[in-house]
């Protein structure tokens, strides 16, 4: 099945990938408490993208309130952690459920009603207002007074409580996003892969093809919200305190797309780009702009949209495929 | 094979298909004509399920298909091509070809196996890793063709397929067909304009004008059908 | 409660209505015709509220007369903005259009954060907290004044649309952007004229609803979405759609907002979103599509 998944990758897409993660692996070895942070993040936002990539790159349904999701699945676990003692190992099963249902409903509204583009983008926002209203006033999580995890001093990391360094996270977050990574390909090279490239490229022509549209829409707003609501309990379990007016905020959601849509929709390595570039370089810019003593919150906001706005105009493919084409790295067929 | 029993489809009252009815025997060429307007794509979209007949009966092999999805149709063995053709743009030629091979194949790899048969046979080999979008008209024409064939279907659904093509590349085409009839017994209906197909093709034609049947038989006898000469030539001294 | 508080509440909120509806009738416009998904249209009509707090701030003039060389200042930008960036996006796939929207939304509202700052601003005027009492009812001077103004707005409007030649060339190419090319309409030119108008109602309301109420960075998002929920549930390309949208929303956030909470009042207009999409997705005025 390896050797499969492997045939016709470029070889020397698969070394740098090896060499890439042999990087990852050894990153928190000599990176200080901050770069790790940075880390931890640049991770979060290539899973999540890759997630949201799921839905939009390969089914082509654009979902602009996929925060839903990781606040659905945060507050889930959390929830059962704080309440009833509960594991995220465990908890998480709850996320996916409720994500899985709440995708579902949405996906069979959206399809069965024949609500697509910017209607179905509109809607996922919707949803996800709703969402954040709605959780404004859930007193059983504490509300909009923000609901809080218990955090104390470790000396050792729990892993199956989730509580623990700032590099165990990062460890979590870099197995997450490797198992995305190849959940991805195999999904993309599998006939299920093949049958959401046809419905993106074009549904009617899928369909006359003899494949059920509706069933793989479904399957792929599914496969996203299932996978995003795992990136929710991490998020809740690193941060430790959840807050509707953050998590289900529609910033998020367009935070969440910017990394695939620089990277590249659609593409593996897209929204690994995307998230290493577009964190790195805003990161970047806060400590420039730390050294130069100005603290102004709003300028990342402001770069995120820049370089939205030119990667929109000038690379409408994203960064990867003329970056994979210099790098001699372009997949074939 | 297939039995088309009385169909007839109005939009916002327009009458496009009025009570249409014909059979396309099993291993036969049936040649659907008639001028442009005369309900012809429709009752391709009514039989291949894009829209659901107002009354009437489709029916394959004595099954009723009429008001079922494409999808639906596709997988009881009917492979339709479209009038204004829609490849995968972003996809490669042999990728293009395997969505319609994985219908019937159980693996990805046998789909893809019996997508390059069809490519070859269709001659688009040599342009496998090409992205469908960068192909020249014929070439997507041959592989929206490819792909219908890919499903393996019982009945194949050709909507204008030479329209574009030059003679040579028409024959190339026709002569495809014609093997693949009688090599493998391919039921197919075809909406042609272009008369050297049809009549090299087609051994019983159906003719529709303003959305009924006006003629059938074979291409002769429809060629010399004063009512048939009517309909396409009053058409032309009415403009 | 008693029925006036309800009848008080349901007034104030049609007033209320009436100015998101010339809000709303700006992006219909922009949709209608250039079929441009304006994402960025409650941060233009936040920047436009900034504009005239910075304006009053210097001359002291109403906020309903500043309108009007704010509506000029943000035609001109709309109209840039549409013959500049977005032209040339006209043929590319929708999506890329809306993130390119979303993109400029995304830096007018942080600009406008670093440069004002996350507190409410407001203005106040001389009529500010006055108000006409109409036999039960009791209503804000600010929000009459402002509602007519809106209604003068969506008048001027209408009208240009349906007896000038410019606006019957505009509608035209809303039709049929091919056609119109063919009997040799500038159709870039009137495309950038469109979401010029478009920008300028949203300018006109921004002023409006600074007499209404204060200004922060952050709503410019609620009221983009609030400008599509109007306009979809009015119906896409119809402008008494959206007015008739706006006063529809206007009420069900008011009543709303009494009857449950007022924090949930946007809960309304999303639910009201949702049921539109599914089984009116024309809207309650639009025509279904060709």
């Amino acid at each position: 099945m390896i050797a499969r998944l492997l045939e016709d990758v470029p070889r020397r897409g698969l070394v740098a990938l090896a060499a890439l993660f042999a990087l990852l692996l050894v990153f928190p070895y000599f990176a200080s408490g901050y770069l790790l942070s940075v880390g931890f993040l640049i991770l979060y936002f290539a899973y999540v993208g890759q997630a949201w990539n799921v839905m939009m790159g390969f089914a082509g349904q654009l979902s602009l309130g996929h925060s839903l999701y990781v606040g659905l699945g945060a507050y889930a676990a959390a929830a059962l952690y704080v309440h009833f003692g509960v594991s995220p190992w465990i908890g998480l099963g709850m996320s996916i459920v409720i994500c899985v249902l709440a995708g579902a409903v949405i996906g069979f509204l959206a399809f069965r009603f024949g609500v697509a583009g910017v209607y179905f983008a509109i809607l996922t926002i919707a949803f996800a207002e709703f969402a954040r209203i709605g959780f404004d006033h859930f007193r059983w999580v504490q509300g909009s007074s923000g609901f809080f995890l218990p955090v104390a001093n470790y000396t050792e990391n729990d892993l199956w409580n989730l509580r623990g360094s700032p590099r165990m996270f990062y460890y979590l977050m870099l197995g997450m996003t490797a198992g995305a990574f190849v959940l991805c390909h195999a999904l993309l090279r599998s006939r299920m892969g093949y049958y959401w490239l046809a419905i993106r490229e074009s549904p009617e022509a899928a369909q006359a093809l003899g494949v059920n549209v509706f069933r793989y829409k479904m399957v792929a707003v599914v496969i996203s919200a299932a996978m995003t609501s795992l990136a929710g309990v991490v998020f809740a379990f690193y941060y430790n305190n959840l807050f509707p007016e953050q998590i289900f905020h529609i910033s998020r959601s367009i935070e969440l797309i910017l990394g695939p849509i620089i990277g590249g929709i659609g593409t593996l390595v897209g929204p690994l780009v995307g998230a290493f570039l577009l964190t790195g370089l805003a990161e970047g810019l806060r400590e420039l702009m730390l050294q130069l003593g100005i603290d102004v919150p709003g300028v990342k906001q402001v770069f995120y949209g820049f370089c939205l706005l030119l990667v929109v105009v000038f690379l409408p493919h994203g960064v990867w495929p003329p970056l994979a084409r210099v790098l001699g790295l372009e997949r074939k067929g | 094979m297939l039995e088309v029993d009385g169909i007839s489809k109005s939009f916002r009252g327009l009458h496009a298909v009025q009570n249409v009815g014909f059979a396309v025997p099993q291993g036969e060429i049936v040649g659907l004509i008639g001028p442009n307007g005369a309900g012809k794509t429709t009752c391709f979209n009514m039989i291949a399920g894009v829209f659901r007949p107002d009354a009437g009966q489709v029916r394959l092999a004595g099954r009723r298909i009429d008001g079922w999805r494409p999808d639906q149709v596709c997988t009881a063995g009917i492979g339709r091509t479209f009038q204004i053709v829609k490849p995968f743009a972003g996809l490669s030629v042999l990728d293009n070809i395997v969505v319609g091979a994985l219908l019937q194949s159980r693996t990805v790899s046998a789909a893809k196996g019996h997508a390059a048969e069809i490519m070859e046979k269709l001659g688009l080999g040599a342009k496998r890793d090409m992205l469908a979008s960068s192909l020249t008209l014929p070439d997507r024409k041959r592989l929206e063709v490819a792909r219908a064939l890919a499903t393996r279907p019982k009945l194949l659904l050709l909507d204008e397929v030479m329209a574009g093509l030059r003679p040579t590349e028409c024959d190339q085409i026709v002569a495809v067909f014609r093997e693949l009839n009688r090599a493998e017994g391919l039921t197919i209906l075809l909406i042609e304009h272009v008369m050297r197909a049809v009549m090299a093709l087609a051994q019983r034609i159906v003719v529709l004008h303003h959305g009924e049947v006006i003629a059938r038989g074979t291409p002769d006898e429809v060629v010399r059908n004063p009512a048939v000469l009517e309909s396409y030539l009053g058409e032309e001294t009415e403009v | 409660m008693p029925i006036e508080i309800y009848l008080n509440v349901a007034a104030s909120g049609l007033l209320t209505g009436l100015v998101y509806g010339l809000m709303a009738l700006g992006l219909s416009v922009i949709f209608g015709v250039v079929r441009v998904v304006n994402f960025a249209h409650g941060e233009m009509m936040t920047l436009a509220m900034y504009l005239t707090l910075v304006l009053f701030g210097a001359t002291k003039l109403d906020p309903l007369i500043l309108m009007v060389p704010i509506a000029a200042v943000l035609f001109v930008l709309g109209y840039l903005l549409q013959l500049g960036l977005i032209n040339p996006f006209i043929n590319r796939p929708e999506h890329s259009q809306f993130m390119l929207l979303v993109a400029l939304a995304l830096i007018l509202v942080n600009l406008q954060l670093i440069v004002f700052g996350p507190d409410a601003q407001g203005i106040r005027t001389a009529y500010s907290f006055d108000s006409f009492q109409l036999g039960p009812l009791i209503v804000d001077a600010s929000k009459v004044y402002a509602a007519l103004a809106a209604l003068v707005v969506a008048g001027a409007l209408f009208s240009f649309f349906r007896f000038t030649l410019l606006g019957k060339a505009i509608r035209a190419c809303a039709d049929n952007y091919d056609g119109a090319r063919v009997v040799g309409l500038n159709v870039k030119q009137l495309y950038a004229l469109t979401f010029g108008i478009g920008a300028a109602c949203v300018g006109a309301a921004g002023a409006m609803l600074m007499v209404v109420g204060d200004v922060t960075p952050t709503i410019g998002p609620a009221y983009t979405l609030l400008a599509f929920v109007i306009v979809i549930t009015g119906g896409l390309g119809s402008m008494p759609g959206a007015l008739l949208g706006g006063l529809l929303i206007g009420l069900t956030e008011a009543l709303g907002g009494v009857l449950f909470s007022p924090s949930a009042k946007s809960m309304f207009a999303f639910g009201l979103l949702v049921l539109v999409l599914l089984f009116r997705p024309q809207g309650i005025l639009g025509r279904k599509a060709a």
